[in-house]
């Protein structure tokens, strides 16, 4: 007779319901859009001819990295997206996909993303690509998230590195235009997530997450946002007079950076509850269309050169 | 005679085997999305498959 009689012993390992759909959950599809479109700019706007498969492998690798990142970043952060009601409804809290298996997933998803971009494209977009999900996952997710107040300031270096990714993919080099991108996303970050923590620090001081509205207040969050919207907007103009986009991208700049500055503006004044609510749901929504427009400037900038070059 | 032999290990519900069919096929997808990636990038590199710089 053997020591456990498995006659005795009921195992019941769990066994997975998960769907497609929830592993999709896990990718974060809304963020995935936002990187594939930022990358598709840093792609097109480089100065060099890129096969049309090549260019799809490299936004797909970059899609599927950056994909790999939300599964990981849930896989570590499901304590606390449990006690968050944007989060709750996640996967992992859901009961719907386990701790490890959405490890694995992301894992699995990080190693072939980047091992596929080194081995089809080039090893320096790889390499980069590599390091962008490793800085969201350790730097920002393990690391800051819990720690400062700054979590998504030194965080969204990760957010802004996808436009020069997709450019280190099709030129194999850098140079001071995918570095222009980065620092528009990387400035544009902390008015866009201070925006969301500000009608969301219930949320966050549930979860002690030390968001800034939670450790310094609101009022010192608005000004925050104002300052940075300053530099995002300033640092969004400015590659128009240094001569590295056109004039069509110059005056969308000011256009809209206008309108995230007027926003922030109202931000930093209305205070009352309703009001002051009303405002930052406002200027989160616009920051959203604010980069998505400016990205999109440089998009049509392009196309509009190749279909017109004798205009451009 | 013998009672109806009940089978042994674990006997997955009619849900879990519905959602491990998805996950299969998406993995085959995911396979053959592959595959076919690399084989067209090798065509469309041809030689130069094999020259990856830094």
């Amino acid at each position: 007779m053997s020591v456990v009689d498995h006659n005795v012993i009921e195992l019941s390992p769990r066994i997975s319901e998960a769907d497609v759909a929830d592993y999709i959950a896990l990718l974060k599809p809304r963020v995935m859009s936002l990187v594939i479109f930022t990358a598709l700019v840093g792609l097109v706007i480089a100065p060099v001819h890129v096969h049309p498969v090549l260019a799809f492998t490299s936004l797909l690798c970059i899609a599927v990295g950056a994909g790999a990142s939300g599964a990981l970043n849930m896989w570590y952060e499901s304590d606390i997206d449990a006690l968050m009601s944007r989060t709750a409804n996640r996967p992992i809290p859901r009961g719907r996909v386990t701790r490890p298996e959405a490890l694995a997933f992301g894992m699995t998803l990080a190693f072939f993303a980047v091992m596929t971009l080194g081995i089809l494209v080039n090893w320096f977009a790889g390499a980069l690509l590599a390091f962008t999900i490793f800085f969201y996952v350790v730097i920002y997710t393990i690391g800051l998230k819990r720690w400062t107040a700054q979590n998504i300031v030194i965080g969204g270096a990760a957010g802004a590195l996808p436009p020069v990714v997709a450019w280190t993919a099709a030129t194999a080099s850098l140079s001071v235009e995918p570095l222009l991108l980065f620092l528009i996303i990387f400035f544009w970050t902390p008015p866009h997530f201070w925006a969301l923590a500000l009608f969301r620090s219930d949320d966050y001081a549930r979860a002690g997450v030390p968001m800034l509205p939670v450790v310094a207040g609101p009022d010192a969050t608005r000004l925050q946002i104002l300052l940075y919207t300053v530099v995002l907007v300033a640092v969004a103009f400015a590659p128009w007079p240094l001569g590295y986009f056109d004039a069509a991208y110059g005056v969308t700049s000011l256009i809209l950076g206008s309108g995230m500055l007027a926003l922030a503006v109202n931000v930093y004044r209305r205070r009352e509850r309703s009001e002051g609510l009303r405002a930052t749901r406002r200027l989160f929504a616009f920051s959203i269309f604010y980069l998505f427009a400016l990205f999109a400037t440089l998009l049509i900038e392009v196309v509009a050169r190749a279909i017109a070059p004798s205009i451009w | 005679m013998a009672d109806k032999q009940q089978p042994d290990g674990i006997v997955l519900t009619e849900a879990q085997k519905k959602s491990r069919r998805q996950r299969s096929i998406a993995i085959a997808l995911a396979l053959g999305v592959l595959v076919v990636l690399f084989f067209a990038v090798t065509m469309v590199k041809g030689p130069a498959v094999l020259v990856r710089p830094m």
